[in-house]
């Protein structure tokens, strides 16, 4: 369903003279971080270390590190060969191998690299794992797609249900049948797995380190509330969840990324300058928005310069919000460490009911004062895209702002049609125009 | 009664799209209330010792044009959202006072918010379940959460739900859920005495009619179908699996079983007999359906299944039980339950040896052409080559 890309990913510019992105020093600092974890991964068999595969959404990273367990997320492994233009041929080979046409190319993706030889998306393997940390956060496919793992690798598997927030409320009862399986099931299973003995005051100082990444995050996020913003928190903010959402959360690395990251977005913001674009700085910004959805994976650089060669800002986005909803105020707390790994499983963006999802997008029009929504509705992705165009109805309705809808996929470059994005964009950026034009006759009428 | 009438009384049920039958009873008695429910559990215990009528809401069908419902959602979205929100919208649903929407799939999941969104004066639940079934977790999980429905139904109906009107819905569920079973245990030895298209009508009578005079009408549809001679075709005995949420067009399963199939089990309707077994009568009956629901329920793709080595092993059992020779896949489009879980099911039944054929519906396809060729051409194969 989600997941993050990472600076090493990201594809030279298409120009006549090719020219390296411009990179700073966080995104070499991330670039590290990912190409570290892959090598855990690609040595922990020789080194004696196991493996566990967990989700983004729901991820418990502070607890698998507990136990000395090298996290994987097949997510990012389906995003990471998006972006490498791979995850096509991955996909048509899990259709060969009887999966439906129909169904989340997440999962194709994943088992077609499994049916392939399980190679990474960086030419190296991927271990089997010795665990499936089935964390069904705001996601049916979750559970499908580790069942089809289960039956791959006949490994343990695990399962952490978080009830769905269908009534846009925390209960007791969510919250402590989480911990109960935590405490029963989860932890026993991983002690179990990696032969190491739980200890929570291990968890508590994982959980202090993740919070005070929390904080430079959402900071960072909420520096797109300045004009010009200084950052994209769209296409930019896909890196910036980066360490947060996978493999980093509650590590000193983690830790130092956002430290870096908000250096130089304060840098940015007191020279008043814009988001950092594949092709440099963004010198002006002419539009700014709010997206619902995740993005395309497979032409990223494409999907994102159809944005900055328009002026287009994205300030605020709700896929960086399915890791953990930081913005609206969680934080991991040391001092609860079960309770607070349930709360944040339970606050993930997709768990939240289609409600709360609104409240939240109405919420960053305002406070972001964004011209308008776009919706980039996934054809993988139900858990996202159902209820999305009545989203968009009851957001023109509450704000007046217009907003409209695109259609793409994550990993599935069949469904990404360039020609028929740009020009929804254009009609949009369009709309958009006339809609201050508007504004400004009714307020020129106003004052005679 | 024979077998005719009941079955023209269930048509007559089915097609009816403006819930005529569960409007009359509710204008019945002044205060009474309709809780509507999606596929594919609900208590309905629940609604009924609240007092109100439990109904089943299973699309549009192929009978009802969907003009508003498909401006809610995607191409690639299943269809019963969309018949759903159309039903919602053009006021057939206007006198349902409460909307059920269980824990299946990510559609129907987001479709209780907005239902929450357009109906506002509709009390709109998502109903969970736990996936975990170990009685001091998952277990208590669901008493609590049963607790939740069981008061937000009593202030819907305007009377506490009781442990005593409680009891007296589950044995009035109990027995409906036997003469159900009993139907299908029937059509399972004498298929070509109770036809498919029948009791899949029957079956959906179920979602309508007051659970009483529904298991009055299976009793009598029993006796009817024991005593009417009807010829014994040399077809090929076949289960239905995957098509437990939108339902097929009813012209689909007549053409399953005029290709040469007797259907001897399906999941098409599970909310019937989901409770394989009585729940229990004495002591806590909300502990009495949590356990239930842990220890004692049918399996489908939207529950987990903790254990690999049993993983599909119903579906085997089913075939099994029911002497049945073949598997047939019948799943909506774009139904991720169904379509997900398939390979997984396919692998345990091809190291059964239990053949099977594919395909995908929505519950307004019209041609089955193709469809009958294909039932048919499987039907064929099986008689022409099984080793049986």
């Amino acid at each position: 369903m989600t997941a993050t890309a990472t600076a090493a990913a990201r594809p030279a510019p298409k120009t006549a003279a090719p020219r390296e992105a411009i990179k700073e020093p966080s995104m070499v600092k991330q670039k590290e971080m990912i190409a570290g974890n892959y090598e855990k991964l690609a040595t922990a068999k020789a080194m004696g270390r196991k493996v566990a595969s967990t989700f983004v959404p729901g991820n418990l990273n502070e607890l698998i590190m507990c136990f000395d367990l090298v996290n994987n997320l097949p997510e990012i492994n389906a995003i990471q060969n998006g972006l490498r233009k791979k995850s096509g041929q991955l996909i048509v080979e899990a259709e060969k191998r009887g999966q439906s046409e129909d169904v989340c190319t997440y999962v194709k993706s994943d088992l077609g690299m499994l049916a392939k030889g399980n190679i990474g998306p960086d030419g190296r393997p991927i271990p089997s794992p010795d665990v499936l940390l089935l964390s069904y956060t705001g996601c049916f496919t979750f559970m499908k797609w580790f069942e089809l793992l289960r039956e791959q690798y006949k490994c343990e598997t695990v399962m952490l249900h978080v009830p769905y927030e269908g009534e846009g409320k925390v209960t007791e009862n969510m919250r402590a049948y989480i911990v109960k399986q935590l405490r029963e099931d989860v932890i026993p299973t991983l002690e179990r797995v990696s032969g190491v003995k739980f200890d929570i005051d291990r968890l508590r100082e994982y959980l202090r380190e993740s919070a005070r990444a929390e904080e430079d995050l959402v900071w960072t996020l909420e520096s797109a509330k300045h004009k010009p913003s200084p950052i994209d928190a769209y296409f930019g903010g896909v890196y910036y969840i980066g360490p947060i959402f996978t493999a980093f959360r509650g590590t000193p690395d983690a830790t130092e990324y956002y430290r870096l990251l908000r250096q130089e977005v304060q840098q940015r913001l007191d020279a008043g300058q814009g988001p950092v674009t594949p092709e440099g700085e963004l010198s002006k910004e002419k539009y700014r928005l709010v997206v619902e959805g995740p993005p395309n994976y497979t032409s990223f650089r494409d999907f994102w310069k159809m944005f900055y060669d328009e002026g287009a800002v994205v300030v605020a986005s709700t896929y960086t919000k399915v890791g953990g909803t930081y913005d609206l105020g969680f934080r991991h707390d040391p001092d609860h460490p079960l309770e607070s790994l349930a709360e944040y499983c339970l606050g993930c963006y997709t768990n939240r009911n289609l409600p709360g999802r609104i409240d939240m997008i109405e919420k960053y029009l305002n406070e972001y004062e964004a011209d308008g929504l776009l919706v980039n509705s996934i054809k993988s992705c139900n858990s996202f895209s159902a209820g999305q165009l009545l989203m968009l109805r009851e957001i023109e309705r509450r704000t007046g702002k217009p907003a409209a809808f695109i259609e793409t996929d994550l990993v599935d470059p069949r469904y990404f049609s360039p020609a028929n994005v740009k020009n929804r964009l254009e009609s949009y950026f369009q709309m958009v125009e006339q809609k201050r034009r508007g504004a400004g006759v009714a307020a020129a009428a106003a004052v005679h | 009664m024979s077998t005719s009438d009941i079955v023209a009384r269930c048509t007559g049920l089915f097609e009816d799209l403006n819930f005529v039958y569960a409007r009359e009873w509710k204008a019945a008695r002044p205060g009474r209330k309709v809780v509507g429910y999606m596929p594919f559990y609900v208590p309905r215990e629940l609604i009924h010792a609240a007092g109100a009528l439990p109904m089943g809401v299973l699309g549009g069908g192929d009978q009802l044009e969907v003009i508003h419902g498909d401006a809610y959602y995607q191409s690639y979205i299943c269809r019963i959202p969309r018949s759903t929100v159309e039903l919602g919208v053009t006021g057939r649903l206007d006198f349902v006072d409460g909307m059920l929407f269980p824990s299946i799939c990510d559609v129907i999941r987001n479709l209780s918010g907005m239902w929450k969104i357009m109906f506002p004066k509709t009390m709109a639940r998502y109903v969970d379940v736990p996936q975990n079934f170990r009685d001091d977790v998952g277990g208590e999980f669901y008493v609590n959460e049963l607790n939740e429905l069981r008061k937000d139904l009593g202030e819907l109906c305007g009377r506490p739900v009781d442990d005593e009107s409680l009891r007296h819905s589950i044995a009035l569920y109990n027995e409906n859920r036997r003469l159900v079973r009993e139907v299908y245990a029937f059509r399972a030895a004498a298929p070509w005495k109770a036809p498919s298209s029948e009791v899949y009508l029957l079956m959906r009578a179920g979602m309508v009619l007051a659970v009483e005079e529904h298991s009055r009408m299976l009793g009598e549809y029993l006796e009817a179908a024991l005593a009417e001679n009807r010829p014994r075709r040399d077809n090929t005995r076949i289960v239905i699996t995957g098509a437990f949420c939108e339902q097929p067009p009813l012209s689909l399963i007549k053409s399953v079983e005029l290709a040469g199939c007797y259907i001897v089990d399906d999941d098409f309707m599970l909310v019937n007999r989901w409770e394989k077994a009585n729940v229990p009568l004495e002591g806590d009956p909300i502990r009495n359906l949590a356990c239930t629901y842990l220890h004692g329920s049918m399996s489908t793709s939207a529950k987990y299944e903790p254990d690999l080595s049993k993983k599909g092993l119903y579906l085997v059992d089913s075939v099994r039980r029911n002497r049945a020779e073949g598997v047939i896949f019948m799943a909506p489009s774009f139904c991720d339950p169904a379509l997900l879980e398939r390979p997984m099911l396919q692998n345990v039944l091809a190291a059964h040896g239990v053949p099977f054929i594919a395909f995908k519906y929505a519950e307004n396809s019209g041609q089955m052409a193709p469809i009958r060729e294909q039932a048919g051409t499987f039907a064929d194969s099986i008689k022409l080559w099984s080793e049986a």
